[in-house]
């Protein structure tokens, strides 16, 4: 069965099937991040001072996997171009850097950004123990500065078994620059380049901790909604990834043989889709990486 | 790879001059698509480097940021996306999800008058 207007645009509307299809498409991905930046505008803006985390991600890495996925957006929109003027080799090669920009989005992401949230560590100080660990939190500085407290202390756990043993009464951290040295002016702000943990040590009682854990979805709001966004987003660069390389291998050359228009309105649908993927991580990028 | 080879001629036939026409029309919007892209680049640097500015308050410094995305996410919209120059109907799509998004984020605001967590 033939059917009508893959290629050519229907009179009335003037625009052909998949076209329509993919807008709408967007307009319900449009709810579904909606519905995910406004839980995060909200959860952010009902935050207690100095319990919305600032600066725990890796600002060069992210500011590196954004130029990536601007690039891909780039390359998506020129492989269309090619087909539209009818050079295929060209499609191929923009094709293939658009793919692999996306894989090198993802392993990015899971190889070295995700993991290396897992290994870190936090833990909330009570309220009336924040006196007692002041040394670590420098919170009379940044009062006088005018500048919201911190609530809690991050580094590396030394003993991981503080986390599950009730016998051990308490956590042993390296320091993160900022809890080592709180009350250099230079830690009032979070910093461009990544500084790994230093090496002196904290001991923090776990009576005097409100809440303890891992830098995972459960550790914080602002931990769940980071990896409950980029991970929805990551799912996105992954089909992106794999229409991208359907479209890449043989059965594209095929489908240009047979009709050049069809393939590069596919490739169109699929770039529209890869554009509003880069188009959410130019939101992303800043509101948790950078704020 | 194989390059394959020129398409068959008559499957499209009545579109032809239309391709052509349109061809012509994409080779012309190249530069503007590499254009987009520097852009884009630059600006990713200026909202890095923006960030590490103080702006008095935390909130004059997200709006900042926000501004500078909002302008990039508009250029790759209208550019990328086509949307400078789009049929009627997609710009209806839009309109009506416009207004569903601002009632989703509504429903999600009615959450600080919830007597049950307040």
């Amino acid at each position: 069965m033939e059917i009508p207007y893959t290629v050519t645009a229907r009179p009335d509307t003037g625009l052909w099937n998949a076209k329509v299809g993919i807008w709408l498409f967007l307009a319900s991905e449009i709810m579904l991040f909606g519905g995910l930046f406004s839980a995060y505008v909200f959860l952010r803006l009902d935050a207690a001072p100095g319990a919305w985390p600032h600066g725990l991600l890796n600002v060069p890495v992210g500011t590196m996997n954004t130029a990536i996925l601007i690039a891909s957006s780039v390359t998506v929109v020129m492989a269309w171009a090619s087909l539209k003027m009818r050079r295929f080799r060209a499609y191929w090669w923009y094709m293939l850097v658009t793919i692999l920009c996306g894989v090198i989005f993802l392993a990015v992401k899971l190889i070295y950004e995700w993991p290396q949230k897992f290994e870190h560590f936090g833990a909330f100080i009570k309220k009336d123990a924040l006196e007692k660990y002041e040394p670590y939190l420098g919170n009379h500085h940044l009062a006088e500065k005018g500048l919201p407290p911190r609530i809690e202390i991050t580094g590396h756990l030394h003993n991981r078994e503080a986390l599950v043993d009730k016998n051990v009464k308490e956590y042993e951290i390296a320091l993160d620059p900022v809890n080592a040295d709180p009350t250099n002016p230079a830690m009032d702000r979070p910093h461009f380049l990544y500084v790994p943990p230093t090496d002196k040590i904290a001991r923090i009682e776990k009576e005097d901790v409100q809440y303890a854990n891992m830098f995972l979805p459960k550790h914080s709001a602002y931990f769940a909604s980071y990896f409950t966004i980029t991970g929805l987003h990551g799912l996105h660069v992954l089909g992106g990834v794999i229409v991208f390389t359907y479209l890449w291998l043989p059965v594209g050359t095929k489908l240009y043989k047979r009709n050049p228009e069809h393939l590069a309105n596919r490739v169109e649908v699929a770039g529209l889709f890869w554009h509003f993927v880069d188009l959410i991580w130019i939101f992303v990028f800043p509101l948790f990486y950078l704020l | 790879m194989d390059e394959p080879h020129e398409p068959m001629a008559g499957t499209m036939a009545e579109a032809t001059s239309h391709d052509e026409h349109a061809a012509h029309d994409v080779a012309k919007h190249v530069r503007g698509y590499l254009l987009v892209g520097v852009t884009l680049l630059t600006f990713t640097a200026i909202t890095v480097f923006l960030s590490y500015v103080n702006f008095g308050t935390q909130k004059a410094n997200i709006a900042v940021a926000l501004l500078v995305a909002t302008i990039k996410a508009g250029l790759v919209a209208a550019i990328f996306m086509h949307l400078s120059s789009e049929k009627r109907m997609i710009y209806r799509i839009l309109i009506f999800t416009f207004f569903f998004v601002l009632g989703l984020f509504w429903l999600t605001y009615l959450a600080w008058y919830d007597p049950i967590s307040r």
